[in-house]
């Protein structure tokens, strides 16, 4: 009897095991069939904004988009050579065929990108504000960059089925975490001496978050964007199981049919989407920092 | 003679998790090496009365540990004392909600910090409009006032420099524009200069005579230095384990030290460039005119000491402001105090 304790470990019984499990999928089950259709409608302004951003993309003449994202490549950079490599780039992916898949990728990754700015700066904020805060959202943080992202697919998909706003909310739940914990570790970097003169000015708050704080953690902040992005990106994939458009889903169709070439460039074309993000997301970041060295421009 | 302007009264703080516990056993008279073996606590001051007066420089002094910069942080209540009470024109500061401190701040102090303190992202001019900023006050009329003392300060042409690219000096020079362009009545200065060259140290040091001159305004000055105390303070109080050792004017404190501490610490001061003819004189009674010297009440003993040994008068006669006799001076009491 002794022994067999010692080898065996002690595990519930088959019976409790099942009941367990099965008594949590039905009430999941219960619960998105209940609240499913409400908490879908909660995000269809995110989904307007998305699909009328990827219709923008597709359906305008590309040379348009093109010079557009040129642009914004050349003033967000200031480099000619950034500029130049970018336009060789596109020009590649449009040649070979990914012009479309592309646009969807790129929509859905802004999208994205934002979503995480407009809830990851404030929330933290309030983790750089609060020690309760920080405690309570580190370990949530940990379970997010940590759990694999197929297990939270399950119940966003049983919650809102398949299409482009699970999509999102996966590739959000996985994109979130380094700008959050940087604007965290940004506000808590903030010189105490300054923020001590600012107190003696009479700095309220508010005075102090906008005036200094969120300014001085300005490049740290920048450095959670660029990998929010380039998580995002990494992420593609996975989510065209969930029915999302875009370059992940010819590569999910090359997996299952040994399409080694279809693979490899959809496969580049979203590395050339990352390393243009993060050179342009990089340089902006440094001008930002003008203050640090060389004279004002 | 003048008003007192801020009042410190039996002001006590103590750095640890249970202050108000261990603020009995000081007052039990617990010392502070006893107090942090035995109870884990540091004692930062204690029982410090001060009364600073309007419109004068008020020097704090004392080594690292003292308690010198705690105690300058209480009177803007950065710090919260553990007991006692601080008054600023007849108001207790740690009596104020949030935002009557925050006022109190804004419009009646400023402060230049040891290491200067200055906003890194923003430009020398928006620098020194920040406590203006900070009060919403009319962008125009922040700049104006704003430029008006970094020309004074001596920084015109810099103004959109960014504090990394100016030398400690400057940048110090930028702090003191940033204060004053605030106008509070009352200046504090938590060892200012300490962080500088002496030379620039020098220089800063005029500067901020020159400026009270004109705008006597109330200044607490925080320094470990005592060539420093001597020269800027009207009256210095000398800290040493956050007790209050001695306070009173420079000449008191190097004639008559109270304890063995300041005596260690004014013992190697060149005394003729401290003290005044005033402060050394005794009461007139028909001294000899003939052959005598006159100096005025003002004058440090080095001004008139090589007249005195060239002409060797019999004594000096100490005039005021109005050319009056108010004392004289023997010259075996000049030697007196220069040989000792």
């Amino acid at each position: 009897m002794e022994k067999f304790f010692l080898s065996e470990f002690p595990e519930l019984s088959r019976e409790t095991l099942r009941f367990i499990k099965k008594g949590f999928d039905a009430s999941y089950r219960a619960f998105s069939r209940e609240y499913g259709d409400t908490i879908e409608a909660v995000f269809d302004p995110v989904l307007y904004f998305l699909v009328w951003f990827e219709k923008l993309l597709q359906n305008s003449p590309w040379p348009i988009v093109l010079i557009c994202f040129l642009a914004i490549i050349y003033f967000g950079s200031r480099k000619i050579s950034v500029t130049i490599g970018s336009l060789f780039a596109f020009l590649l992916i449009g040649i070979f065929g990914m012009w479309e898949d592309t646009m969807s990728t790129v929509s859905i990754i802004g999208v994205c990108t934002l979503l995480s700015i407009g809830i990851g700066i404030p929330v933290g904020v309030l983790m750089a504000k609060s020690e309760r805060a920080q405690r309570i959202c580190t370990p949530i943080l940990d379970v997010m960059q940590t759990m694999p992202s197929f297990v939270y697919l399950i119940p966003v998909v049983m919650l809102l089925g398949i299409g482009k706003i699970p999509g999102l909310l996966a590739v959000v739940i996985y994109a979130i975490p380094p700008i959050i914990r940087l604007t965290n570790l940004g506000i808590r970097e903030v010189d105490s001496e300054v923020l001590e003169a600012a107190d003696a000015f009479g700095a309220n708050p508010r005075q102090k978050l906008f005036q200094i704080q969120l300014p001085l953690a300005l490049p740290t902040i920048f450095a959670g964007i660029n990998q929010t992005i380039m998580m995002a990106l990494a992420m593609v994939v996975i989510a065209s199981m969930i029915g999302v458009k875009g370059l992940g889903q010819p590569v999910l169709k090359a997996i299952t049919n040994q399409y080694f070439a279809m693979g490899l460039f959809n496969g580049l074309a979203i590395v050339a989407l990352a390393i243009i993000f993060d050179r342009v997301s990089q340089s902006f970041g440094h001008r930002i920092q003008q203050h640090r060295s060389g004279a004002r421009e | 003679m003048s008003e007192i302007k801020i009042q410190i009264k039996n002001l006590y703080k103590i750095f640890g998790k249970n202050p108000k516990s261990a603020l009995e056993q000081v007052k039990d008279g617990v010392n502070k090496d006893e107090l942090l073996e035995k109870h884990n606590h540091v004692l930062g001051l204690k029982d410090i009365n001060l009364d600073i007066k309007e419109k004068s420089i008020q020097v704090v002094m004392g080594l690292s540990g003292s308690g010198k910069s705690t105690l300058i942080r209480h009177i803007n209540r950065l710090i919260e004392p553990t007991d006692g009470s601080v008054v600023v024109d007849d108001e207790n500061v740690l009596k104020m909600n949030d935002e009557n401190l925050r006022n109190f701040r804004r419009t009646k102090t400023a402060m230049v910090f040891q290491r200067f303190a200055l906003l890194p992202h923003k430009t020398v001019l928006e620098n020194t409009m920040f406590g203006l900023h900070i009060q919403n006050i009319d962008e125009k009329e922040a700049n104006t006032k704003a430029r008006r003392w970094i020309d004074r300060v001596g920084l015109s042409g810099y103004e959109e420099k960014y504090p990394q690219h100016l030398s400690g000096g400057m940048q110090q020079r930028v702090g003191l524009a940033r204060a004053l362009t605030n106008d509070g009545e009352i200046l504090l200065m938590d060892e200012a200069f300490s962080a500088l060259d002496p030379l620039i140290r020098k220089d800063m040091q005029d500067i901020l005579l020159e400026l009270q001159d004109e705008l006597h305004k109330t200044v607490v000055f925080i320094t470990h230095d005592l060539d420093e105390a001597l020269k800027i303070g009207d009256r210095i109080a000398i800290l040493k384990d956050g007790i209050m050792d001695q306070e009173g004017i420079p000449a008191d404190i190097l004639l008559s030290p109270k304890t063995q501490y300041v005596k260690d610490f004014v013992e190697d001061v060149n005394r003729a460039r401290v003290i005044k003819a005033k402060h050394i004189m005794s009461e007139l009674n028909g001294q000899d005119r003939d052959n005598a010297m006159f100096v005025d009440q003002d004058d440090f003993i080095d001004r008139f000491i090589d007249k005195v040994i060239s002409d060797k008068p019999n004594c000096l006669i100490v005039k005021n402001k109005n050319n009056d006799d108010i004392g004289y001076l023997s010259t075996k009491r000049l030697s007196e105090i220069l040989k000792r």
